[in-house]
């Protein structure tokens, strides 16, 4: 059992959860996941390590509440208890030495850029990044951030920052400043927008995908993704890959898959909660 | 040998059968199809074995049951005896009871093969052990002395499972490490619950932490530790951490929705209960037109799977004929009692797909068979001009899996072959000293009796090992 050591909500429907692993809060690196299995019948899912903590044992993640599974990791406080925590999995981070980095964070994906700023720093490497979120309230690890470089903060709505997208201020940069790498994390659409605008540049630009996965060990296969010709499994081969060749079309796609099962298990919890209230209240 | 019985008497006895579930029921439901012999039946055939002064079966066994021996103090009423007569011999024998392919091993070879039907000896197996699941305050508990000796094993499948019991029984001091949330590998993720239930895994792994061994969930070796950091606690290392990657057919349309390996599908359904959403949170697509491609067990289980999800039409696409067909007799049996469609001679060339991506069909080519190849099978050839399209909805590649590199790529000293398998000899000892492995990674694709065989022979060669290591 892995006890929620601190939680605290980031934006409208996004949570951090420290949750107690020591092990692997020792030795995850930049670019790592872990697959949360809250419990006995709850779904396997994979969630990037934000940050971590050797010395309390504490893994930081950053959750998007979506559907049933997530909503329920979020819905756990302090003291409470995930079943299972299984990791660090996938490989790290490629990384450079020296030079400049642009990192590039849609929403909670800021917060899988977040350790990916923080070893690119201890290493050297000037990093600047350039984090955006739809308003004010769903920017999020912008402090953390400023800890390791200049940031730049966007927004659809101008409420905060710059208004437009993290395209549009990744294109100034790299217009006007040398970039040796791009790393981008955020939705796909995000993700294939700064891939089209790198491309052009001729700047090496690494993504981490999300695919739908369920053991995370290379068996299943469902997390398989298209780089040109080859099929390669995020959670073995990734989740990083070179996102010039990655063919989000068809990610985008399969993430589609379970839909309309999401809306169906929502829609069963939303029921069972609306049974547990009557129930409750007739008592 | 008891002499109640004469071997004419019990040649004269003819062959149990197995009680089933009734076809058109059990392929709407994920009970178990066998029901096991009652008493009466399962003394009956037990009374056909002749007793054989140089009983072949035995050598039929990857394990080594002493099978004349539990089946003669079974017939002595001394069922407490063979159940601890079994259990000494193999560790898992509920779950070999039900999953050995009996047919090419011990009932293979059985005298009475030459002469009618073999002695069902997986059949009486399985009433052995379920017994001794149902008594196992009747059964004596051995608690050896402790040798001090630290064992890790890799993984807690058939193949690390039967390793854990040998080398605790030894007195070792043995942690699995197991990578999924769950104990058991391939019987619980795998293997499903009509054929193998889960239940029967939970209380074989019970019985093994009784024993004394432990087991940690959610540790990845390869990611979580490695096997040299293994190596620093631990006095002997036992690799058995399964087969791994799924293979794909590599034809186009192979990613659009609808496509699963048979790994993810039965993984679904098994370890994570998507039968049962939306009780249970992980989804599966419910076919209507499953097409299964494979034709061993794991194609067997999927397309039966498939069935009982509510498929109107599950299918096999084979591209071989049934006597080729590499799957346990009964799966195929079973399957075609439950209205299994065989498309044999047949291979995929391509997925189709609508404009939402989701499956519609398969187009496929009939095949002819030519020559024997080098495995002694007849080759597969293409018929030109012969492409049809399977009408389907979903597909589920069961053609085969290669080896994971996770464990492996993290310990560059071991030894591997060029399909990445673990080299390892006849009792399992791999190029590192003290490191043994077994089971699929280093045989690839195999079965589960096999996989307890290379256990059991890497538990005597690593106790021997560890004897000639000071304290």
């Amino acid at each position: 059992m892995h006890r929620i050591l601190a939680k605290q909500t980031l934006s409208p429907n996004v949570t951090r959860l420290d949750v107690h692993a020591p092990r692997i809060a020792q030795i995850r690196q930049a670019g790592q996941f872990v697959i949360v299995h809250l419990a006995e019948n709850s779904e396997r899912i994979p969630l990037t390590i934000a940050d971590s903590n050797p010395e309390t044992g504490a893994v930081t993640l950053v959750i998007q509440a979506v559907g049933k599974s997530t909503n329920e990791l979020v819905a756990l406080n302090v003291g409470d208890s995930i079943r299972d925590v299984a990791g660090p999995l996938g490989h790290p981070t490629e990384m450079i030495s020296s030079g400049h980095a642009l990192c590039i964070g849609g929403g909670v994906g800021t917060a899988v850029v977040h350790p990916i700023a923080q070893s690119l720093q201890k290493n050297g490497v000037r990093v600047t990044s350039v984090i955006g979120g739809r308003s004010k309230e769903w920017v999020i690890f912008e402090n953390e951030l400023k800890r390791y470089g200049n940031v730049v903060v966007c927004t659809d709505d101008g409420s905060y920052g710059r208004k437009g997208f993290v395209t549009d201020a990744a294109k100034e940069i790299l217009t006007n400043e040398k970039v040796d790498i791009v790393y981008a994390v955020g939705p796909v659409p995000m993700m294939r927008a700064v891939a089209n605008l790198t491309r052009g540049f001729g700047v090496h630009t690494i993504v981490s995908l999300n695919p739908v996965m369920i053991d995370g060990t290379g068996m299943c296969g469902g997390c398989r993704v298209s780089l040109g010709n080859e099929t390669k499994f995020a959670c073995v081969d990734g989740p990083e890959f070179d996102g010039h060749k990655v063919n989000f079309d068809e990610l985008q796609d399969r993430l589609g898959t379970y839909r309309e099962f999401e809306q169906k298990s929502l829609a069963c919890a939303a029921e069972n909660c609306r049974l547990e209230k009557q129930l409750s209240q007739k008592s | 040998m008891s002499a109640r019985i004469s071997t004419k008497q019990r040649m004269q006895i003819t062959r149990q059968a197995m009680p089933e579930q009734d076809a058109a029921a059990r392929a709407a439901n994920f009970l178990e199809v066998n029901l096991g012999l009652p008493e009466r039946l399962a003394l009956l055939e037990a009374d056909r074995c002749l007793q054989c002064k140089d009983p072949r079966c035995m050598e039929g066994c990857p394990v080594g049951v002493n099978i004349p021996k539990f089946l003669d103090l079974l017939t002595a009423g001394k069922i407490a005896e063979a159940a601890q007569s079994l259990l000494c011999d193999n560790a898992l024998p509920a779950v070999t009871g039900r999953v050995c392919p009996q047919e090419t091993q011990c009932e293979a070879v059985c005298v009475r093969a030459a002469r009618g039907l073999p002695v069902g000896v997986g059949y009486l197996e399985r009433y052995v052990a379920d017994w001794a699941r149902e008594h196992r305050d009747q059964l004596p508990q051995i608690k050896p002395q402790p040798t001090g000796k630290k064992v890790a094993i890799v993984g807690s499948g058939p193949a690390g499972l039967t390793a854990a019991g040998e080398l605790a029984k030894l007195g070792h001091d043995v942690t699995i490490y197991e990578a999924l949330h769950k104990a058991g590998g391939v019987l619980v993720y795998g293997i499903p619950e009509f054929r193998l239930p889960k239940k029967i895994v939970a209380q074989e792994v019970e019985r093994l932490q009784e024993a004394g061994v432990k087991i940690e969930c959610n540790v990845v070796i390869g990611r979580t530790y490695t096997i040299p950091e293994l190596q620093k606690n631990f006095d002997a290392i036992f690799i058995a951490n399964g087969a791994g990657l799924p293979v794909f057919m590599n034809v186009p349309g192979e990613n659009f929705k609808g496509v699963y390996s048979a790994n993810e599908y039965l993984t679904r359904i098994n370890l994570m209960a998507a039968y049962d959403f939306p009780r249970s949170d992980t989804p599966v697509l419910q076919g209507q037109r499953v097409a299964v491609v494979g034709g061993g067990n794991v194609a067997m289980d999927a397309v039966r799977t498939a069935k009982r999800l509510g498929a109107k039409e599950a299918m096999i696409v084979y591209r071989r004929t049934h006597d080729e067909l590499p799957a346990r007799a009964e799966e195929v049996h079973h399957a075609e009692q439950e209205g299994i469609r065989f498309e044999f001679l047949t291979a995929p060339i391509e997925v189709i797909g609508n404009d939402k991506r989701w499956v519609t069909g398969m187009k496929c080519q009939k095949m002819k068979l030519g020559e024997a190849d080098s495995s002694g099978r007849r080759r597969p050839e293409v018929i030109p001009g012969s492409e049809f399209v399977l009408d389907c909805d979903t597909v589920v590649v069961a053609i085969g899996t290669k080896s994971n590199p996770l464990l492996t790529a993290t310990c560059p000293e071991l030894k591997l072959n060029k399909w990445g398998n673990i080299v390892a000899d006849e009792n399992g000892a791999t190029s590192l000293p003290g490191v043994f492995a077994g089971g699929d990674i280093v045989r690839g694709a195999a079965t589960v009796i096999l996989a307890m065989g290379d256990g059991k022979k890497a538990a005597q060669a690593m106790d021997k090992y560890l004897a000639t290591r000071a304290k």
